[in-house]
Parts: structure tokens; C-alpha cells; sequence
């Protein structure tokens, strides 16, 4: 046992050394490695963290939406509307519902004006999202003015800000009284932007769903259950050029793995070649060899994961952003929350760490088997 | 010590280039002597070495080591025997670069697990008997010729093996530092080890350090008498 590790601590040092004297090249595979390592983590990272939140902001919405569709456009609901939807069967809780977008051109950006079920603003106040807070620069207690689509200018106090939650949804939002709203957006009075409702039953959202077509024949039910199943089918289309990155990602990494084995150095054999001369045994090459491999690809894997976490979660994603761009139709600002998954780190390191470590073995095999005679005509 | 019997070694066998450099060698090394192996170059010094160094099998014929067969023994056993009792001083001393004196020197004792300050010391006293302790950190390639193949004696000696193999020693030496080598040779030779070396220099085959030449020509040797 003492020898054992003798031994091993010895073969450690000798690949410290070993690693060190060819620093250039190895302080290159490395950098090479870890962005690799880098793109790979970041996708991963990136796609899983917006299933997730996609997944819990929808868990937080209701049932069923109701939409009124004119001339195959979202049009608003009426007076009375809510009424007839009420007297359906099933139908347990309903609620109009009054949101819309706005367009800020100071900031370029679209925020969502919404009026909140429940503690709405008084009348000429508002309250922020965390984005607005950041992009207007503003705080509570400050005014703001935003015109409205026929020209006229609004007048808010801020009365609070929204704190930074993890909810995608709530970083653009703008609340406000459905005053304030009605008269911001002309909404008349008893008109509504949809209907949110919930089902006493959850195995007859479907049943009452297709009840609600039958009754109002302008009526859009938005099951929530098939805004999943259309979000599933985004996230799948978006996982696609995901794949085909990753897959790019791979291929380079094969190249450079294929690379680092056929590309075994006249002075690597050499070396192979002397030490075996002089007594190593073939394992002991291969283990030092390995350890070399390990410790290049642990020391890539673990850089180019930090990286890829930071990439992700402090500076969203920002250079996935020209080719994941769609999600913003989705959510156009969002702050993910930052999740690792023990599943997800083995795979990466599984598709990473492993194929190296293997194909840098095979070339050092094929040296370390062969006789060693040819030290001697160097 | 050692015995070759009816050794024939191909390079490329089967091929259009097949090419047998060794064609039937037999030859009995004893032990603490010096052999010194003469040839013309191409007559088949250097691969005999290598087959009686265990670096590589003979196409044909048996290796004895003291009286045991070891043409047979597979990788393993062979490795073990080289560490255990060869120490190779190679032409172009194949010091490791990127690594100290002291660093090649330990390299062969690396196996056998002993302590590092053991080896360590024991590398030492190896260079100071060569008169250069003082370059013991110095990275190899910045060693002149010469310390460098003193730095290749000590690596050979560093397991204490019975039988020293170098091949055409003094070539890559001056003829001061070549007599400084037979100076270490003399030294080997008082410490009873058995020693097969190649060499076309007057200077060592006509040594008094050397027992026995014998000759070489086209892979066979050249009876005399
Ligand atoms: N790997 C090899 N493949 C093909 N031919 C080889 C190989 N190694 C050696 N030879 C040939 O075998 C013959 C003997 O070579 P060897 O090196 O044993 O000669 P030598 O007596 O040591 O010569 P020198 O004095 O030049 O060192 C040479 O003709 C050489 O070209
Ligand atoms: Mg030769």
C-alpha cells in the first residue's frame, strides 16, 4: 500500500513536470478545451434553466383563458360576455381580465400594463417592474409620463417597485388602476382584454372548454394545458439549432480529441520510448499519460463550466442572444433563476471529460506496447 | 552471464524491404567482464545490443540470463529484468528534456516505489562520483556533451544493475572527455559488473579495460583463429 502510493504520488509529480514542460501547447489545448467545455455547458445551462421557469410561471396561470376572436383577431371581450361564460357548466371562478402592451420608445422596449386581480394602485399611481426600475431609472415616489396610443400624455407616481423575483413575467410589468388603465388604453366600461377562469374539475377542463366553443362560437378558449404543449413545441423547435450548436460543439471537440490522438509528437515518443527502455512498464506510461489527460480535461471542465454558470445566470446568455432571440416573443425580459442539476453536470462531463481521456489514450497505448529498441538509434 | 544462441533478427519481415540485420549470432557474455562489440557500421552492433538489452525480440533464436530462457517471457517480465538488471547508456544519451539532473537520474527507480529522498540521495552521490554535484538542478539540455552522458551513466546506474550496455560510447565525445569515459568505464569494471558495449574507437577497443572484442560484419560475428 505505501508503495503503492509512493508510486502514484511519484507518477503525479513526474506529470506535473511533465505537463509544465510543454506549457505553450498544453496552456493551448487547455484554452481550446475549456471554450468548447464553455458552449457545451452554457446551451445546457442556458435551456434547461428556461424550461423550468417557463414551467413555473405557467403553473401560476389559470386554467383557461377566454379570448374573443373577431374577423380571426383577438378582439375585446364585451359587456355581457362574462356573464354567458359564467353560466357554463363547470366554470368555477371567472375574471376579466385588463392587460396590454405598450411600447416605450425611450428605451425601445415593450412593457406590460396590467391590472392586478387584487391591491391595484390607486388612481395616477403605479408599480414597476425591477426592468423599468433599471431601464427609467426609476424609484418610488417618482413621476413618470408615458403617451398613450391616442397621443395623450399619462401622469404616474411610482408607488413601489416590484421586488426582483424569479417570475419571468413581472420584470416589465407596469400596474395600475383599471381606471387608470380604461383611460390609458380607451377601454370602455365592461369591456375587458380576456377572460381567466378555472375549473372545478380538472378532468372536465376539456369538457367545458369544448362547451365554451359550442355556447359562444367567437370564443377562443387558451387551455393551459395546450399553452404547455405550444411552449413544449417552441422549446423543442429552439432545442433544435440548440442540438445543432451542440452538435457543432461536439464535432470540434471530436476534431480536437481526434487531433490530440493522432498527433502524438515525435518527442512524446521519444519519451514513451526512453522510458520504457529504462524499466517503466507499459501501465505505468499509460497511467502517467492519463493523469496527464485527466488533469487537462478536469481543470477545462471545471473552467469552462464556472464560465458557462456565470454566462448564464449573472450575464443572461448574452452571447446566445442573436440565435435564441425568440424567446423574447415569449417573455421579453427575463432573469433566470440559477439551478444546477447533478444529471446535467455528469452528462456534460460524461460527453466532455470521458471521449478525451479515451482517445488520448489509444496513440499512447500503440506506443507503450511497441519494443522500445528504437531509443537507440534516435 | 548472458548467452545468444543462433540469433537472427529481420527488420520488416515479409515486406519488399525485409532486411536481416542480425543472421545467426552466437555469443556467450560473460559476466564482470567488458565485451566490446567491433564492426563496420550497418554490421549489426547496436541491434544485438537491443536484443540482449531485452529492448527488443530476436525473429529467431533463444536469450539466456544466467541460465534462464528469457526469449519467451511476455512484456512484463522483460520490462522487470531491464529495470532490475540492465543500466543502458544510449549513443544520444536520451536524457529527458524539460526535467533536472537529478530528475533523469531517478527516472528508472521510479517503479521500484523506493522513497524519493532515498533516490535522491542516492543520485547525488552518483553525480559527485562523477565530479558534477554542482549541476544536479540544472535542467538537461543546458548540460554540455559530456555532462550529459555522465548524467546518462548515472541514470544507468541508479537500480544497480548487474550489466551496463552502452552504445558507441565515446562517439558524441571528445577525445579528453573520451578518456575521462574510460576513466568511468576502469571504475564500472572494479565494481564487478558485467559490461557489453559497441564502439569502432581505438580508444576503447584497444583498452586494457576491455577483456574481450569481439568482432561484427554484416549480422554475423567473425571467428578469429
Ligand atoms: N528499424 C529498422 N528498420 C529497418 N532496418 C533497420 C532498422 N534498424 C536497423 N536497421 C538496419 O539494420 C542494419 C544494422 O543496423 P545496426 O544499427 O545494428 O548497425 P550498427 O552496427 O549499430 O551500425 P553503426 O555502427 O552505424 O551504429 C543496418 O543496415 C540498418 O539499416
Ligand atoms: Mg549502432
Amino acid at each position: 500500500m505505501k508503495l503503492w502510493l509512493a508510486k502514484q504520488r511519484y507518477l503525479i509529480d513526474f506529470t506535473l513536470a511533465s505537463l509544465a514542460r510543454r506549457k505553450t501547447r498544453n496552456l493551448g489545448l487547455l484554452a481550446v478545451y475549456t471554450v468548447l467545455v464553455f458552449m457545451l455547458s452554457s446551451v445546457t445551462l442556458y435551456t434547461h434553466a428556461l424550461r423550468q421557469e417557463a414551467a413555473r410561471v405557467l403553473t401560476a396561470s389559470p386554467e383557461v383563458i377566454v379570448q374573443r376572436m373577431v374577423a380571426g383577431r383577438h378582439d375585446l371581450i364585451p359587456p355581457g360576455y362574462i356573464e354567458k361564460v359564467g353560466r357554463i357548466r363547470g366554470v368555477q371562478k371567472i375574471e376579466g381580465r385588463l392587460w396590454g402592451y405598450y411600447y416605450d420608445a425611450v428605451t425601445k422596449a415593450n412593457y406590460t400594463f396590467m391590472v392586478p386581480a387584487e391591491n391595484a394602485p390607486v388612481a395616477g399611481e403605479i408599480v414597476v417592474g425591477p426592468a423599468l426600475e433599471r431601464s427609467r431609472g426609476l424609484a418610488k415616489n417618482n413621476g413618470i409620463s408615458f403617451r398613450s396610443y391616442s397621443g395623450k400624455l399619462h401622469s404616474f407616481i411610482v408607488a413601489d417597485v416590484l421586488p426582483q423575483a424569479s417570475e419571468l413575467i413581472s420584470a416589465d410589468l407596469v400596474l395600475m388602476s383599471e381606471a387608470s388603465f380604461r383611460a390609458f388604453f380607451d377601454y370602455p366600461v365592461g369591456h375587458y382584454t380576456d377572460i381567466a377562469l378555472s375549473v372545478a374539475n380538472p378532468q372536465e377542463v376539456r369538457n367545458v372548454a369544448l362547451k365554451l366553443a359550442a355556447a359562444l362560437p367567437d370564443a377562443r378558449p387558451i387551455l393551459r394545458d395546450e399553452v404547455l404543449r405550444t411552449y413544449a413545441s417552441i422549446y423543442d423547435w429552439r432545442e433544435g439549432i440548440v442540438l445543432a450548436l451542440l452538435s457543432a460543439a461536439i464535432l470540434a471537440f471530436g476534431i480536437l480529441a481526434w487531433e490530440k490522438a493522432s498527433g502524438l509528437s515525435a518527442e512524446e515518443k521519444r519519451e514513451i520510448g526512453i522510458l520504457k527502455a529504462i524499466g517503466w512498464e507499459t501501465g505505468d506510461v499509460i497511467k502517467m499519460k492519463f493523469w496527464e489527460g485527466l488533469l487537462i480535461s478536469l481543470t477545462a471542465f471545471l473552467a469552462g463550466f464556472v464560465a458557462a454558470y456565470v454566462h448564464v445566470f449573472h450575464f443572461a446568455a448574452a452571447l446566445f442572444e442573436p440565435v435564441l432571440k425568440g424567446w423574447a416573443v415569449l417573455y421579453p425580459r427575463f432573469q433566470l433563476t440559477p439551478h444546477i442539476d447533478g444529471l446535467q453536470v455528469a452528462t456534460l462531463f460524461f460527453f466532455t471529460v470521458v471521449p478525451y481521456a479515451a482517445a488520448v489514450l489509444v496513440p499512447i497505448w500503440k506506443a507503450a506496447i511497441t519494443d522500445p529498441d528504437s531509443v537507440m538509434r534516435s | 552471464m548472458i548467452e545468444v544462441t543462433g540469433i537472427r533478427k529481420a527488420f520488416n519481415q515479409g515486406r519488399d524491404n525485409e532486411y536481416w540485420a542480425l543472421d545467426g549470432i552466437d555469443l556467450h557474455i560473460e559476466a564482470k567482464k567488458v565485451t566490446a562489440l567491433r564492426g563496420p557500421s550497418g554490421s549489426g552492433k547496436t541491434t544485438l545490443l537491443t536484443i540482449v538489452g531485452c529492448l527488443a525480440r530476436p525473429t529467431e533464436g533463444r536469450v539466456h540470463l544466467l541460465g534462464e530462457d528469457i526469449s519467451g517471457l511476455p512484456e512484463r517480465f522483460l520490462t522487470e529484468i531491464r529495470r532490475k538488471r540492465f543500466g543502458f547508456i544510449f549513443q544520444q544519451f536520451n536524457l529527458i528534456k524539460g526535467l533536472t539532473a537529478l530528475d533523469n537520474i531517478i527516472l528508472p527507480a521510479y517503479p521500484t516505489g523506493r522513497p524519493r529522498h532515498e533516490l535522491l540521495a542516492r543520485a547525488e552521490e552518483l553525480l559527485a562520483g562523477l565530479k558534477l554535484g554542482h549541476r544536479r538542478d540544472a535542467k538537461v539540455e543546458w548540460l554540455s556533451g559530456g555532462e550529459q552522458q555522465r548524467v546518462a551513466i548515472c541514470r544507468a546506474l541508479i537500480n544497480d544493475p548487474e550489466v551496463v550496455i552502452a552504445d558507441e560510447p565515446t562517439a558524441n565525445l571528445d577525445t579528453h572527455l573520451a578518456g575521462e569515459f574510460m576513466g568511468i568505464l576502469e571504475n564500472l569494471a572494479d565494481q564487478d559488473r558485467t559490461i557489453l558495449l559497441t564502439s569502432h574507437d581505438p580508444l576503447v577497443v584497444e583498452s586494457s579495460v576491455v577483456h574481450r572484442v569481439v568482432d561484427m560484419r554484416d549480422g554475423k560475428l567473425i571467428v578469429h583463429g
